[in-house]
């Protein structure tokens, strides 16, 4: 396999069972991602976050996953032990999800969390691990990483807990960086700051990213690449710089419908969706 | 002209926290008036003060030239609704939509519900067919249009839209923003309008107030915004993030 290629995604499916039969969140999503930054961007239901946790291993147990091929660093993801999985996840493949609040220990500190996190995979001492945590914490940008460290998630701020959460998923330097809204529960102003910071780390680093996110701007003013899905496909793979010439009617909907300050258009163009891009 | 809603140094505390810290604001009748700013500042306090939510230490609100006690009598519901942020949240489970427009007609004791429910379901771009649907039936948009038809079916004057779109997909978005554009021309109606989203507040707003820790920052017209003639450098922050990333 290539050096460069990180993840190879090729026909990729996620079927639930439900009480009216199965029901295919994602159906035959294929790309594949180098050291990049790649948006995967869609509405609720399109199945972007179920994309996103079947490469990380995070599936329901009752859902099924498969996949012509699903491979990270030559590794088929789909093959490997339960237990691999484990040791790949959150040390070379790292996950951020959306809303600290929930995502965060609420009874753990952010310090014992993050140190947690890194002496599960690596063999460090205590000290050791404290000195790291409060270093990543100082990566992040958080100015006093020490108190920061023995405060309980319920004590910051959102855009503390994100930077938090995004120190918590670089401690184990992961070569694959997957975020499921990684801002979408933040103020506008807060957001910036937290893509800044996560912007930064990506680029020092050298990971690849996937960026999950319903917000069609704000993804291709942040990747390299975007992937545009609806009703569980890959509708259209693009450039995000050539996003304006863009040819998909659905992804050019999203573009145009929301307000935009200067560009007055009433009534808001809204999307004709068409049975066939859901075909 | 009349204000539709007047309010002179509102001061809403809870507990010992100060939410509003001396709000003034003047909507006119039948204008669009946005209220905007970070989560904290207080712009859904001011308006779930002025229907009656939330606990008002001092200050006066005037509504249709009348000035409000502690509590609303039932003319004032009739004249004042409200539209809340998430429709998961705000429409009885338990109840279907008939029911659920039938509840405000029977608190005021209106007669020709038949028709109003047909109607007010029609105004919202929902047929007959979704009338005896229950909310989990329903997406996140045909919710909202709901609790859309349910303010309408009263014939208010003024209403209160707290970030009516922020629980819907962009282009939902979208079709929700019009809908509430098209009543408002058809209806005359004033709205007051809460969003974190300074594009939002533009396109539906003629004039905003920018809000900030439970204080006003500044009071701008929408042309204003959109020229960039803003005086205060945290609108100015605002607008600069709402422009989305820009890699250094």
């Amino acid at each position: 396999m290539s050096g460069d290629t990180l993840l190879e995604v090729d026909d990729l499916r996620v079927t639930f069972p439900t009480r009216t039969g199965l029901v295919q969140a994602v159906r035959g999503v294929s790309f594949s991602l180098g050291r990049e930054r790649l948006g995967i961007v869609g509405e609720s239901g399109s199945g972007k976050s179920q994309t996103g946790r079947a490469i990380m291993g995070l599936t329901p147990p009752q859902a099924e996953v498969s996949a012509r091929k699903l491979a990270f660093d030559g590794i088929d993801l789909l093959s490997i032990s339960p237990r691999e999985r484990r040791a790949l996840r959150g040390n070379r493949i790292a996950m951020i999800l959306q809303d600290p609040k929930y995502s965060l220990d609420p009874v753990m500190t952010i310090g014992r969390q993050i140190v947690e996190t890194l002496r599960t995979h690596e063999k460090v001492s205590k000290a050791e691990a404290r000195e790291r945590a409060l270093a990543m914490l100082q990566a992040v940008q958080i100015r006093d990483p020490a108190r920061v460290f023995d405060l309980y998630p319920h004590e910051v701020s959102g855009g503390m807990g994100q930077r938090a959460m995004i120190a918590m998923m670089l401690i184990t330097g992961p070569e694959l960086m997957i975020a499921d809204e990684p801002t979408s529960a933040l103020d506008v102003t807060v957001q910036l700051d937290v893509l800044k910071i996560l912007d930064k780390l990506v680029a020092e680093r050298g990971m690849g990213l996937i960026f999950i996110s319903h917000d069609l701007r704000l993804v291709s003013s942040f990747c390299d690449r975007v992937v545009v899905m609806y009703a569980g496909k890959v509708v259209e793979q693009i450039e995000a710089s050539e996003l304006r010439d863009a040819q998909h009617p659905y992804t050019r909907g999203l573009l145009n419908c929301m307000p935009r300050i200067g560009f007055e258009r009433h009534p808001l163009p809204v999307l004709d969706r068409k049975p066939e891009w859901a075909a | 002209m009349t204000a539709a809603i007047a309010i002179q140094g509102l001061e809403v505390v809870f507990d010992r926290f100060r939410a509003l810290k001396g709000v003034s604001l003047e909507v006119r009748e039948g204008e669009s008036y946005g209220l905007v700013g970070e989560s904290g500042s207080g712009k859904s306090t001011l308006l779930r003060a002025i229907a009656g939510l939330a606990p008002v230490a001092s200050g006066t609100i005037t509504v249709n030239g009348k000035t409000l006690g502690k509590t609303r009598d039932k003319p004032f519901y009739r004249d004042v609704q409200m539209v809340f942020q998430d429709p998961y949240g705000s429409l009885h489970p338990r109840q279907t939509v008939d029911r659920l427009l039938q509840e405000p007609l029977a608190i005021h004791g209106i007669a020709d519900g038949e028709k109003r429910i047909e109607r007010a379901l029609d105004e919202v771009g929902l047929g007959k067919g979704f009338r005896f649907r229950y909310a989990h039936q329903l997406s996140g948009g045909q919710r909202q249009r709901v609790a859309i038809a349910r303010a309408l079916i009263l014939e208010p004057s003024i209403l209160l839209l707290d970030e009516p779109t922020s629980a819907l997909d962009a282009s939902v978005q979208a079709e929700v923003l019009n809908l509430l554009e098209e009543v408002r021309r058809r209806r005359k109606l004033t709205f007051l309008m809460v969003s974190h989203d300074l594009a939002i507040i533009t396109h539906m707003c003629e004039r905003l107030m920018v809000m900030q820790n439970g204080e006003a920052v500044e009071t701008l017209t929408a042309s204003q915004l959109i020229g960039h003639r803003v005086s205060e450098d945290y609108t100015r922050n605002l607008l600069r993030a709402s422009e989305g990333f820009v890699r250094a």
